[in-house]
């Protein structure tokens, strides 16, 4: 169980990036979160991830505080970052160093399997393709079986096709161990292929603006009434996020602007 | 000097192709090209002397220059020259590449360190650096100790601004990528940083030993009695310019072959490079 507990940050420059953020994850479970640009999102799941610490309140993984890096905890992030210096397989294996080799070598070629990139062992990164890499990436995080895998925007550097199709390949690896998925995106449909809650967050300071259930049944159908209703719920909450701050601002409130500009 | 050769290749750049897998036609024309402008004024020369058209005692033709070479190879004395020009290079540099990595590292990693002594080194480089050789003279003496004090001194500055240049710009989202996974800070600087800036490092480590060739000429030509630099003035002294021209020649052959060294050493630790020009390293 992942539990944060009033998770407030306020950067040394003054930024109040997070207010009082409390979430309790299960096991397994697929959290996305969706915001307008600026409004934590990355903040959060990098005090989660323990590279960075909250000014207050906690996080909390089965009853252990995180404060640093944990290896129950894998991240990725919105560029695939592998070393350049290290061939594909050794980049894979790149958290398993203090596992005797064979061990390592088997763990390596089983995930490049999974992530469909075998034949891709022995390359070096720069030779790999964007879709390709953040695959990389992934398998990267999972080698160490982690308990929770966060996602930084992981698919927006792609195009449309690469996008889902890697969204599809996500959920084939994730059905595999079950870790807890906390997934930040500004992609509404991708939200809603792989949630099964979907937190809103307003900015300035950043806090869960609306929690929207997104339970049906897996795989989902993009084309069926009920994703588009839950489509709908988001797009409207995300509206509503940004039109209160817009108010403040005294700016224009109605919704179309609110829908142009939300990220 | 990889510039000057990127700049007049004429063909299309294959961005992507490995290493080694250049056909060797396209580089051989390439160096038969280069060849062209000297070869043409070599032989012209000396063809320009042989028919008592030009007289080549102030600029010795070729078969000159080749038979004081040879003549000096025979008796052994070429070889002995070099032998002292190189291990002083050779100390120089050693002392050099170890202070100015060091100082290079901690500097770029530690802005605290930087603060304190980048301003104090800056204004140390701006020092032209002949401008030490009386001091070196009477603090170390006339012999090996200034010399190479020098030596090291040329060395030191390209290898301390590379390093440290090299340290500051390494890409922090990498480095956060090992904070991810845990590393020690003793596996950070080995599997992180060392890696990272491996490409500058051999960078400066080359112009570092460029700078110590230059560097050896001042100091042998301030007063030596053995090393190439001894042979420049000495054939200055006696009116024997084969002499100087064979030894110039003598510390071209070296300094292109200790370039060589360090680029055929680290060649296999950079073949992961992402380069414009990654297929042509030993150039
Ligand atoms: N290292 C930092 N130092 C100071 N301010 C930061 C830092 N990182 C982010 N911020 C600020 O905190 C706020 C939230 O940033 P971030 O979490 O990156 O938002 P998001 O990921 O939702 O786009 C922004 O206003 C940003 O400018
Ligand atoms: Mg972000």
């Amino acid at each position: 169980m992942l539990t944060l507990e009033n998770v407030s940050k306020t950067y040394p420059n003054g930024v109040h990036a997070l207010e009082k953020i409390s979430l309790e994850v299960k096991p397994g479970e697929v959290i996305v979160i969706v915001g307008g640009s600026g409004c934590g999102k990355s903040t959060l799941l990098r005090a989660i991830s323990g590279l960075d610490t909250p000014s207050r309140g906690r996080v909390v993984l089965d009853g252990v505080e995180i404060k640093l890096p944990q290896e129950q905890i894998g991240i990725i992030f919105q560029e695939p970052r592998l070393l350049p210096w290290l061939s594909v397989a050794d980049n894979v294996g790149f958290g398993l160093d203090n596992r005797p080799r064979a061990e390592r070598r088997e763990r390596v070629a089983e995930a490049l399997a999974r992530v469909g990139l075998s034949d891709k062992a022995d390359v070096w990164p720069r030779e790999l393709s964007g879709g390709q890499a953040q695959r990389v990436a992934i398998a990267r995080a999972l080698v160490p079986r982690p308990q929770v895998l966060l996602l930084d925007e992981p698919f927006s550097a792609l195009d449309a096709f690469t996008r889902t199709d890697l969204q599809d390949h996500l959920l084939y690896l994730w059905a595999d161990t079950r870790p807890t998925l906390i997934l930040v995106t500004h992609d509404v449909e991708e939200a809603i292929v792989l949630a099964d809650r979907i937190f809103v967050m307003r900015p300035r300071p950043g806090q869960i603006f609306e929690e929207i259930p997104a339970d049906l049944p897996r795989p989902r159908d993009r084309q069926s009434a009920a994703f588009d209703f839950v489509k709908r719920r988001v797009l409207a909450a995300l509206d509503r996020s940004l039109a209160r701050d817009a108010r403040i601002d005294d700016r224009k409130t109605d919704a179309e602007t609110g829908a142009a500009m939300w990220w | 000097m990889s510039l000057v050769q990127m700049s007049v290749r004429d063909e299309p750049v294959a961005v992507t192709e490995k290493p080694g897998r250049k056909p060797g036609f396209g580089r051989h024309s390439r160096l038969v090209f280069g060849l062209v402008v000297p070869v043409v004024l070599a032989l012209g020369w000396e063809i320009l002397v042989r028919l008592g058209l030009a007289n080549g005692r102030l600029v010795p033709p070729p078969s000159v220059i080749f038979a004081t070479f040879a003549e000096l190879a025979r008796s052994g004395e070429l070889q002995r020259h070099i032998l002292v020009t190189t291990s002083r290079v050779a100390a120089g540099f050693a002392i050099g590449t170890i202070t100015g990595t060091l100082l290079g590292a901690i500097s770029g990693y530690s802005a605290l360190t930087r603060r304190l002594f980048d301003p104090t080194l800056q204004a140390l480089r701006a020092i032209p650096s002949i401008a030490w050789v009386p001091l070196f003279i009477l603090w170390f003496g006339i012999f090996e100790g200034s010399k190479i004090t020098l030596i090291s001194v040329g060395v030191f500055f390209p290898v301390y601004l590379g390093v440290m240049g090299a340290v500051m710009s390494v890409d922090r989202k990498l480095v956060e990528v090992g904070r991810a996974f845990r590393l020690s800070p003793v596996a950070m600087v080995r599997r992180i940083l060392l890696p990272a800036v491996l490409p500058a490092y051999v960078i400066a480590l080359r112009s570092g030993l460029g700078l110590g060739w230059m560097f050896v000429v001042a100091a042998e030509l301030l007063g030596a009695s053995e090393g190439l630099g001894f042979l420049l003035v000495d054939g200055q002294q006696l009116g024997k310019p084969a002499q100087i021209v064979a030894a110039i020649v003598a510390f071209a052959i070296i300094g292109k072959i200790s370039d060589w060294i360090i680029v055929l050493a680290t060649a296999p630790l950079l073949r992961w490079e992402d380069r414009f020009s990654a297929e042509r390293v030993a150039d």
